[in-house]
């Protein structure tokens, strides 16, 4: 079950990620393989391999999951079948 | 969920960046990440509820801040300008602690917990072997713990949990988002929400933090130029002290050739000074930052544009805006709302109630929050057409005579615009036919005179006659404390004294 704060590990490259927003279901993958807290390695699916960047937000189309990428890695990060996106923050101004 | 994952990304994505610039050293991200990982070690294998800092701002900030945080204990960092007499009950709320000490300070020793002199501390942990941590995720642990400055009595103890916090800084700062020559010089006490804020956001951003132990004009000044600062933070009294200094020393504006952001807050900024401020660095970004320690820091900003917009704006309206704290962050709702907490339109001054992710609003286990989750901030304001907050002081602070309800502020303001008058406070005075009247302390600009009577002449011609004070109290300066906050209950003393 996906909660937030949750720190997943992707089984086919280096990525991290922390669950910001989750809904029903955990169908959360890194290059075609489920993301997991002590995953064992294997190969990823050679179509799902776009790479995450580290400090980057992901989230689906209806932006009812997002997840923060804490370790960039090759795969790319799916929902439930859909690759999510970079989410377009607005950049603030430093205020402390 | 952990703040500490903000230093781990830092020292994931550029470990040999510099991070902390303290007394000439440099320390960077991979350092300081250790560094916090042996703190952590330590923290746990004590026994202790809490690690509390008294000192300064040094590298031991940061590391502790972290170094508990990976440790799943509550930092609980302690204003070091206290008593002694004060310290201690402070100490006994949160026992066992693992108390850090600055070198000035009494010994504190106590029967439980471990009591270390805080470059005992740093020697400790910045050297050693690789210590590797797990540690908890639990987004509604406690992270920081902090006494409120106790203005109104005796200090409350504001809870943030790593959810706040975190919340907070994923909310207003990008990821890596500084160049790497940039720096921000941190003078603001660690003690205080900004300090603690400061250094989350500079490390999630990866922007370097120079620290200056104690604030002084002469010294911030040295110090921004040697170190190429680009962003500072200042609260009212630190920037009406460096315009002076600027003014009466030899160093020009010009000197701080990197300067290009300051951000401002923790008080409320008179008009005239970030006029000045303006003039002086026309090409600098201004930002004015609202917020409390029970809402993780900042809630609205006016940002740069706004400043440019208003400065030089004919619309009256619009060139007030300088006096406004701006607009709610993103993920931040604000409304206002009179004494039955009814929700009240543009113009209408109330109290200011927060909602959000970033906001706690819970003390010491008892939540203040409503049943919908909306913080009572106790600060009274308003909004304009365009939703510009602007605030008028403390709910607290409020003037009620014969039934009307007088902001502070509104007479302070207008005594700010005077150029024979430098500072001013009204406060309320007990009067058996009013309940309550307007009581006034003023300082007179350096080499200006200006009589009791010009003054009410001048709020009588500008505000409503239930303004005008009854007694006025000149005086040499005003009493704040060291964040810029105005200690109104000193200058209302002032007039109990003079009443008897």
């Amino acid at each position: 079950m996906l909660k937030p704060g949750l720190r997943l590990k992707s089984a086919v490259c280096d990525a991290e990620i922390m669950v910001i927003k989750a809904s029903e279901g955990d169908d959360l993958t890194c290059g075609g393989v489920a993301l997991a807290e002590a995953p064992d390695k294997v190969d990823g699916d050679p179509g799902e391999m776009n790479g995450c960047l580290i400090g980057k937000r992901y989230v689906n189309e209806a932006e009812t999951v997002e997840v923060l990428c804490v370790k960039s890695g090759d795969g790319s990060i799916y929902y439930n079948g859909a690759e999510l996106m970079t989410k377009d923050t607005k950049k603030l101004p430093s205020s402390d | 969920m952990n703040i500490a994952l903000f230093l781990q990304m830092a020292a994931e994505a550029c470990p040999d960046r510099r991070a902390l610039t303290y007394n000439g050293e440099h320390y960077t991200y991979a350092a300081l990440y250790a560094a916090a990982k042996r703190a952590a070690y330590r923290f746990s294998t004590a026994n202790c509820k809490y690690v509390t800092l008294i000192d300064v701002s040094s590298p031991a900030v940061p590391i502790a801040l972290m170094g508990a945080a990976m440790a799943g204990i509550p930092y609980v960092p302690i204003n070091y300008r206290l008593s002694e007499e004060q310290i201690v009950p402070l100490l006994d709320r949160i026992e066992p602690a693992y108390i850090i000490l600055g070198a000035k300070e009494a010994t504190y020793s106590r029967d439980s917990g471990v009591t270390q002199d805080s470059s005992d501390f740093l020697n400790e942990v910045l050297t050693g072997d690789y210590i590797e941590v797990k540690w908890n995720e639990d987004p509604t642990a406690v992270a920081v713990q902090l006494f409120t400055s106790g203005t109104t009595g005796t200090p409350k103890a504001a809870i943030l949990r790593h959810e706040h916090l975190v919340s907070y800084i994923l909310g207003s700062v990008d990821f890596m988002g500084a160049e790497e020559h940039e720096a921000t010089l941190v003078s603001v006490p660690p003690y205080h929400i900004a300090g603690i804020s400061a250094v989350m956001s500079s490390i999630y951003a990866c922007r370097r933090i120079v620290q200056l132990a104690n604030f002084d004009p002469a010294e911030w000044l040295r110090l921004c130029a040697e170190e190429s600062v680009t962003n500072v933070f200042v609260v009212p009294t630190m920037l009406t002290r460096i315009i002076e200094e600027l003014r009466f020393s030899d160093f020009e504006p010009s000197d701080l050739k990197s300067l290009a952001s300051i951000a401002y807050g923790g008080g409320k900024m008179p008009v005239p000074v970030i006029e000045q401020a303006l003039a002086l660095y026309p090409n600098v970004n201004f930002t004015n930052a609202y917020g409390l320690t029970e809402t993780s820091s900042t809630i609205t900003l006016l940002d740069p544009d706004d400043h440019r917009t208003a400065i030089d704006h004919d619309d009256a309206a619009v060139h007030a805006r300088l006096g406004s704290v701006g607009k709610p962050l993103p993920s931040v709702e604000l409304e206002i709302r009179d004494d039955e907490a009814k929700q009240l339109g543009p113009w209408e001054s109330g109290e200011i109630y927060v909602r959000g992710p970033q906001v706690s609003g819970e003390y010491e286990e008892r939540s203040v929050l409503d049943d919908d989750g909306w913080f009572p901030t106790r600060d009274a304001g308003y909004l304009d057409d365009h939703g510009y907050l602007y605030l008028s002081g403390r709910a607290d602070d409020v003037i009620v005579r014969g039934g009307e309800n007088l902001s502070p502020g509104e007479i302070e303001d207008l005594l700010h615009q005077h150029p024979a008058i430098s500072d001013a406070a009204a406060v309320g005075m007990p009067s058996e036919e009013w309940g309550e009247v307007v009581a006034l302390a003023v300082v007179k600009t350096r080499g200006q005179e200006i009589t009791e009577d010009e003054i009410r002449q001048h709020i009588r011609e500008h505000l409503r006659s239930s303004r005008v004070p009854e007694v006025i109290h000149f005086t040499s300066e005003l009493p704040y404390n060291e964040t810029g906050k105005l200690l109104r209950r000193v200058v209302s003393e002032w007039f109990r004294i003079e009443g008897d």
